[in-house]
């Protein structure tokens, strides 16, 4: 059961407004929303989290530190699954190793999907076959950086059931930006309230 | 060989003038960039025909590493002069100038030492020549693999950081951008071996057969100088892509597109 332990991270060397240092764990098993204004530097920190961007400080999964172990295995462990996903072959089955069924399934495709194009995906289509895609990976962390933005309500809830079964699955900690209130409630513990030279955590309940 | 006076070359000028002449009429604005052009011709052929008897009485090995020495680096410099998204300076005079010294400079000196064999083995009327042709197919070579590799990073870094993000290795996803970036800088050549003979006569074989060089000895020498460039820049370009694309990632596996030069 992993933890996720952010120890004196900071990000100001290439985000100067963001001028702080991080300290705080997300326990197994537990999900922390990340809210606070739009271009404070959400996405940033989460891209530092997945060691996508250079920064200070050390971020650990249980007793593992991201710089003790080669780059592409901390980003299969510690994943990032950004608001807008990137297609680079002409078709899905492409970017997938094989056909799961009960995964694709849960998010609405069945194994016809695998033929079908990238042009022609929509961008709810494109973003539930992302959240595949990561969790695929058999990630022992999930980093979302406003997953469902492009999906309608339906979708929005069926993306957030498969991330929590999973979760309930392998009680991995989740980091989890959004905009949305209710989502935050549905979804998260606590949450991070961002700001410029602080951040403070609180309990969801609390704060809605 | 008949030689030519200044009367046949000045002849010979008098069709540009017409053809300068024509364009003006038609508009075509491509007038005065020609005279420009012919003029720098014959300016800049003249003085390497005068530098060149120079060398070749003195046979001088210093004096001809020099001329060899001031050739790589305005090839070096070329390399990098008409890049989309070009390098930063130094380090695409760096990579551009290794990577055409271990290509051009090691096969002109193996073809010298161990196929043509002249004594001295640096011999200027061969080492410069044949240095000549391979510094500027190479530089081409370098020169469209380059582009080819810095601007298919570029427009595509949000698929690359993606590929990251999901943890593959660097080295995935670079290999289909790096492979396509060989396959066009090595275009130009296969193309023109492909076509050598029968679609155009190589200007080099064009050159030795009006000297009077038998056919069949001009043919041998152009088998050897084609075998010669093809591997020079199908080396010179697999060096520079590789050193660029190593360049282009961070000692954590993430794009660095620091190293380019963005034309904002």
């Amino acid at each position: 059961m992993p933890e996720l332990i952010i120890k004196n991270l900071n990000i100001a060397a290439i985000l100067p407004e963001l001028s702080q240092s991080f300290d705080f764990s997300v326990s197994p098993g537990n999900c922390l929303g990340i809210n606070g204004p739009s271009g404070i530097g959400k996405s940033v920190f989460l891209k530092a989290l997945a060691d996508m961007l250079p920064h200070e400080g050390e971020v650990f999964l249980d007793d593992i530190a991201c710089q003790s172990i080669p780059a592409p295995q901390w980003r299969r462990q510690v994943t990032l699954l950004p608001a807008e996903s990137q297609w680079w072959a002409d078709r899905v089955g492409e970017h997938f190793k094989h056909f799961e069924a009960p995964l694709f399934n849960s998010l609405g495709f069945d194994e016809a999907v695998m033929d079908w194009q990238i042009v022609h995906l929509s961008s709810g289509e494109k973003q539930r076959l992302a959240c595949i895609r990561v969790l695929m990976n058999q990630p022992k962390a999930l980093l979302m950086d406003e997953p469902t933005a492009n999906l309608d309500k339906d979708n929005r809830l069926q993306l957030e059931k498969v991330i929590a079964d999973y979760q309930t699955k392998h009680q991995i900690p989740i980091l989890w930006i959004s905009h949305d209130q209710e989502q935050l409630a549905r979804v998260s513990q606590s949450v991070l309230m961002l700001n410029k030279h602080h951040y403070e955590i609180r309990i969801t309940a609390e704060i809605l | 060989m008949i030689q030519l006076t200044p009367w046949d070359l000045l002849i010979a000028s008098v069709l540009i003038i017409l053809l300068a002449v024509t364009s003006f009429l038609l508009q075509l604005n491509i007038a005065k960039q020609l005279v420009i052009a012919a003029i720098r011709n014959v300016i800049q052929l003249l003085m390497v025909g005068y530098i060149l008897k120079l060398i070749f009485n003195s046979n001088n090995i210093w004096l001809l590493g020099m001329i060899a020495l001031v050739m790589l680096f305005i090839a070096g410099f070329e390399i990098n002069a008409r890049q989309k998204y070009p390098l930063k300076r130094w380090t695409g005079f760096k990579i551009g100038i290794s990577a055409l010294f271990l290509s051009s400079f090691s096969m002109t000196i193996m073809s010298l030492v161990v196929i043509i064999a002249p004594s001295p083995w640096y011999t200027p009327q061969y080492a410069i020549p044949l240095l000549g042709m391979l510094l500027g197919n190479t530089m081409n070579g370098i020169s469209l693999g380059m582009d080819k590799l810095n601007q298919t990073v570029y427009l595509q870094r949000q698929v690359i950081e993606q590929r990251l993000m999901l943890g593959q290795d660097y080295h995935e996803v670079i290999s289909e951008i790096r492979a396509e970036s060989v396959r066009t800088g090595m275009i130009p050549i296969i193309n023109s071996m492909a076509i050598a003979g029968i679609v155009s006569l190589p200007g080099m074989m064009t050159g030795q057969i009006l000297s009077g060089t038998a056919p069949i000895e001009a043919v041998k020498y152009q088998i050897l100088i084609f075998f010669m460039i093809s591997a020079g820049t199908g080396f010179g370009i697999i060096l520079s892509v590789w050193m660029i694309s190593k360049r282009l990632f961070d000692e954590r596996q993430r794009l660095n597109l620091d190293i380019l030069r963005i034309k904002r």
